[in-house]
């Protein structure tokens, strides 16, 4: 019998169609491996075992009554904990929140259930999306599958770490500088960011109204189209929804795979982003898989970005202003924790300091006041309002590059998978992490990272970040699609096929009813 | 250097409504300093003619027709409050008034 | 402070110049609320209307009213506002238990009307036209109700209890320039505006507009200004104001409360004070202070309002005539006198009365029925008078009067069926029997019967004595049951007497 975890979302949606495999036979095997290796890995906030087996037996149900179902009904998805779930605690990792089942669903967990696909539990991320490697997260941190000792990539790091253990073929994410593509580059898996307004943010505990998206996590860039056609489209309960009709992504993900796909296409190589100071490997191999570009018939055209250098100052900046308000929220009166004062008269002014207090992590903190600051008389003009005008460079900085090249490319992160600790206590050397995926949010444009490669100094992967002009994702899967089939055909695997086994716990055993 | 103080760090918490220890303020303050002092150079290109960008995509009028839809239920909107009273969410008493 | 402590009204302008302002609160009546499906009405249980949104639960996001927007836009032009081209909301950001997101949605410096003027006249004939600065669209706050201590005052409550039914139902904010030269019309004129934008949004339809159930509030700003100085005065922001006399007397409190303070050598401290309705007073609430730092940013969650010039004349052309205007066009076309036409204003008859009329009835009989018997039964029955009867039947029951069908008298029976419920008054009178008997032959009958149990007024009515005829009419209407026309009964006993001319 095959190892039905290793398969792609695309390779389980024809088992499934053809009823080779059941959807409880699918889903029980994930649920298996995530009791197995799940103590080691955490990717997992909250596994919702037996909603997810009633939920494939459902969808069994329906295909055996003859019911047409969608391509990825009946295949296991996992949620990122940002996302509102109306079965499942939904914590954004973040204490404040803990124990939190909100009394509806986001738009694209609605779409995700509506599609047949069938929700596993909530994935660990750093708290409240703030943060490069989980480390932030009150529920401990994640730990990447190809190094326990290592992170696994943030704010989205349990999603990555999901799909990259194979816990689950596909995954939610959310990415407001990075979240989505960081995470992909670190673990050897495929995250995208769509372009800003493709994928409904209702329902998306909010960071930065103005850069979040949610976007697919999945190993292939195949199945990150299907699930991106699932997840994308207008949605009138948010207002910054686009309104365009998109063409389906899986079609230009397979228009990627004809031959020829890459010939001719202007490759943008932007000077900024091209690796100066980054992880020797990194750069080792980008510049690698550029000459493989090039073999294949691109064109590789460098470009210059001037104003990206000015991109972290202003997302730390406009991330913790917008934070700082979105956060105002968490106030000890609908919903989340109440703290009272250690001492002193409890008043409902103490009672949300004090609550405030405990229930948000020191990064959290630290944006909020920074973006307090941020925002306060006298100091908008200079420090929120200057950092719009960024945007505002940024953005044309973009446009002049896309107006020479078809796509950009850029290394995903400047470094690989870092150890615990390591930047833990240094902000700004956490917040230099994203420089290669923040531009892409800021101007609102679309952004894939996918695995080209190991490190050789570390044996760890590195990511490919491509980026698309705005509204043209399509374009990404096609691009994407034609340069992991170009290495994955050089290497003769998969890069995640290259990973470590993970041996099970006893947790698998306790499970079984040994202990 | 930016001149942030640990007055004006305990002023944003308190604008902010976190109850910050002493220790937190002291901390935050250095922090909050650096970032300031690294983030500020924002103001070196964000000249008096270039126009500030608050949404990536550029849309206008977006509404939504005025239909009535389905509320929440009382009990679900209730359903997560640390405290209620019947109908109501209880909060611990107002001191300031607005 | 207490009332003998206030410097004497008078003294007080001989001493100082006032300066006013006013932020008027309007409440749309939209069906739902601004930013959310939920439905634009409390009154059922707590919490019933209330969603992700408007509840501020994690992931909830605003979606902007199209009616709310339009609404807006037309009580903007008719404050005579110029509406912007391009008008964004903002974030302000402050931490209260009724604000669900811990920050209202308001616009800040892109309101989406501006640079308007409102004309008012006062009773004296005065007109003062007012600078309207700016009308911005924001949300409203949920409702709380506090808890032991004092009934219903936050000082002192053990705790408080939250409705967010309230939360999110769309405002119009209307802010003033600084009115100066009121003199002492000063308290006249807060009253007189904010009754005229109450008659605008209730002429415009945009708000049910009545002010004991907050859809209209006032917040008053006074400050006073030496006599000869050219510096303002620390101003007071006076919140909640909420029926139109106590704008009136709240402005003149400060007036006199001010006056006194700074005559003393005291300095006004810049601070929102309450009203006190029952007292008349007003007390000292929150000082202004850096917490009023509310940290304005465009709300990145929707997008700007750019109204098209074409849709805002299409707007512009739905706009009804202007209230005053109204008046004065209705006051000449019915030739009411100053008094009887302020008598239908201020009972709130001025549609009521214009519809009968519309409807057929003489000017003069429509108001009178409207200002008396009907506004009597009203009263009695603690209802408004023009929710007591349509418009149409009463034109019908004056049309009734007129054709002699009906004495007042009896036309007083058949509205009362008519509100009972029993039909249109021509039912009513077929239903009660109530016509009044035209046919001779009873009412001689009658006569003649009076006459004899009063054998001597003929011949009082013979000498000259013809009101002694009034003796014989009311036995005679009596004995009909007020079923008779009382001019032909005269008529009838005035031939007997041999007198008629």
């Amino acid at each position: 019998m095959t190892n039905l975890i290793k398969l792609s979302a695309a390779d389980l949606s024809g088992l499934l169609a053809d009823r080779s495999v059941s959807s409880v036979e699918v889903t029980r095997a994930h649920l298996d491996h995530i009791a197995a290796v799940d103590t080691d890995v955490h990717a997992f906030l909250h596994v919702a075992r037996d909603a997810a087996l009633a939920t494939a037996a459902r969808i069994d149900a329906r295909r055996a009554a003859g019911d047409v179902l969608g391509p990825l009904a009946g295949v296991p998805i996992a949620i990122k904990d940002v996302l509102a779930t109306q079965d499942m605690p939904s914590t954004a990792g973040s204490k404040i929140l803990e124990g939190w089942i909100p009394p509806y669903d986001a738009t694209v967990v609605r779409r995700v259930r509506d599609a047949g696909l069938i929700p596993l539990g909530k994935t660990n991320m750093d708290e409240f999306a703030m943060g490069s490697s989980t480390e932030f997260s009150a529920y401990g941190p994640t730990h990447n599958p190809w190094d326990l000792d290592r992170i696994p990539g943030g704010s989205g790091g349990g999603s990555a770490a999901a799909v990259s253990s194979f816990e689950a073929p596909l995954a939610l994410g959310s990415d407001t500088g990075g979240s989505i593509r960081q995470p992909a580059a670190v673990t050897g898996s495929v995250g995208v960011k769509p372009t800003y307004g493709g994928v409904s943010r209702y329902g998306s505990i909010a960071l930065a109204s103005s850069l979040d998206q949610v976007g697919p996590v999945t190993r292939t860039v195949y199945d990150a189209a299907l699930l991106h056609d699932v997840i994308g489209g207008h949605d009138p309960l948010d207002s910054t929804s686009l309104t365009d009709s998109w063409p389906s992504m899986a079609a230009a993900a397979r228009a990627g795979l004809a031959d020829g796909a890459l010939k001719g296409v202007r490759v943008g190589v932007i000077r900024e982003l091209a690796g100066e100071g980054f992880q020797p490997g990194v750069r080792q191999r980008f510049g690698e898989t550029l000459a493989l570009l090039a073999a294949a018939g691109a064109e590789i055209v460098q470009v210059s970005a001037p104003n990206f250098e000015y991109a972290i100052a202003a997302y730390y900046l406009i991330l913790p202003a917008e934070a700082s308000s979105n956060l105002a929220r968490f106030d000890s009166v609908r919903f989340g924790i109440r703290v009272n004062p250690a001492e002193g008269p409890l008043t409902s002014e103490r009672v949300m300091a004090a609550t405030r207090d405990a229930g948000f992590g020191p990064e959290v903190k630290r944006r909020i006041i920074l973006g307090t600051y941020a925002l306060s008389a006298g100091y908008y003009d200079a420090y929120y309002g200057s950092a719009q005008k960024v945007r505002t460079l940024i953005q044309r900085d973009f446009d002049a590059a896309f107006a020479q090249v078809d796509v950009l490319v850029s290394p995903s992160a400047p470094t690989t998978a870092f150890k615990f600790g390591e930047k833990m206590t240094d902000p700004m050397a956490m917040y230099l992490n994203d420089v290669t995926t923040i531009p892409a949010n800021l101007a609102g444009v679309p952004g894939m990272s996918l695995p080209m490669g190991l490190a050789p100094e570390d044996g760890l992967p590195v990511g490919l970040q491509i980026m698309a002009p705005a509204k043209l994702d399509a374009r990404l899967y096609t691009f994407g699609a034609a340069v992991e089939r170009l290495l994955e055909a050089t290497w003769g695997h998969t890069l995640l096929s290259q990973a470590p086994e993970l041996a099970p716990t006893e947790m698998f055993a306790s499970e079984e009813g040994v202990v | 250097m930016s001149e942030i103080t640990a007055e004006q760090v305990a002023h944003l918490a308190n604008l902010a409504r976190i109850d910050l220890s002493p220790e937190e303020i002291n901390r935050l303050t250095t922090e909050l300093g650096q970032i300031v002092d690294s983030v500020a150079k924002v103001a070196e290109v964000a000249t008096p003619d270039v126009p500030a960008t608050s949404h990536p995509m550029p849309l206008t009028n977006v509404f939504r027709p005025d239909t009535v839809v389905p509320s929440l239920t009382v009990e679900q909107a209730l359903s997560g409050a640390p405290d209620h009273d019947g109908d109501k969410f209880r909060v611990p008493a107002i001191l300031d008034e607005e | 402070m207490k009332k003998a402590e206030l410097m004497d009204y008078d003294k007080a302008l001989e001493l100082f110049e006032p300066v006013l302002g006013f932020e008027v609160h309007v409440e749309l009546n939209t069906k739902t609320k601004m930013f959310c499906g939920c439905a634009n009405e409390f009154g059922q249980g707590a919490n019933t209307n209330t969603c992700p949104t408007c509840l501020g639960l994690p992931g909830g996001l605003p979606q902007v009213n199209a009616k709310a927007i339009e609404s807006s836009i037309r009580l903007g032009l008719a404050l005579g506002c110029e509406i912007a081209e391009y008008s964004r909301f903002a974030r302000k950001n402050y931490f209260y238990p009724d604000t669900a997101k811990n920050f209202q949605t308001s616009q800040y410096d892109e309101p989406i009307a501006f640079n308007g003027q409102l004309t008012i006249e006062l009773e004296s004939g005065r007109l003062v036209t007012v600078d309207i600065e700016r009308a911005h669209m924001e949300d409203d706050a949920g409702k709380l109700t506090h808890v032991g201590g004092q009934a219903g005052r936050i000082q002192g409550a053990d705790y408080s209890l939250v409705d967010y039914n309230r939360g999110g139902v769309p405002l119009v904010e209307i802010v003033t320039r600084m009115i100066e030269g009121g003199e002492a019309d000063s308290p006249e004129i807060g009253r007189s505006y904010v009754a005229a934008i109450r008659e605008i949004v209730k002429g415009l339809g945009v708000s049910n507009a009545r002010m004991e159930e907050g859809n209209v509030r006032c917040d008053a700003n006074v400050s006073l200004r030496p006599r000869g100085s050219n510096i303002l005065g620390t101003r007071t922001e006076t919140k909640n104001v909420n029926s139109l006399r106590s704008v009136e007397r709240a402005v003149r409190y400060e007036i006199q409360r001010q006056a006194a303070l700074l005559a003393a050598g005291g300095t006004i401290t810049q601070e929102t004070r309450h009203w006190h309705e029952d007292t008349g007073i007003t007390s000292a609430g929150r000082p202004k202070s850096d917490a009023d730092d509310y940290r304005y940013f465009p709300e990145p969650d929707l997008v700007p309002v750019a109204p098209s010039r074409e849709w805002v004349e299409e707007l512009r052309a739905t706009l009804p005539e202007p209230p005053a205007a109204r008046r004065k066009r209705l006051q000449a076309d019915w030739g009411f006198a100053n008094l009887e036409f302020q008598d239908v204003v201020n009972s709130d008859l001025l549609d009521a009365v214009e519809a009968t009329i519309a409807a057929g009835a003489a000017a003069q009989a429509a108001r009178k029925w409207w200002t008396g018997e009907i506004a009597r039964l009203a009263n009695v029955a603690g209802v408004a008078a023009h929710s007591l009867v349509h418009p149409v039947q009463v034109a019908a029951l004056i049309e009734l009067v007129v054709a002699g069908t009906l004495t007042d008298r009896l036309a007083r029976q058949v509205l009362e069926g008519v509100i009972a419920g029993e039909g249109t008054p021509l039912e009513v009178v077929e239903l009660r029997g109530l016509a009044v008997v035209s046919d001779d032959g009873p009412l001689i009958a009658a006569i003649d019967e009076a006459l004899a149990a009063q054998p001597d007024v003929l011949a009082k009515i013979r000498v000259g004595k013809v009101q002694a005829a009034g003796a014989v009419i009311g036995a005679v209407m009596k004995a009909m049951r007020g079923q008779a026309d009382a001019a032909r009964v005269r008529e009838l006993v005035l031939e007997r007497a041999g007198t008629a001319q």
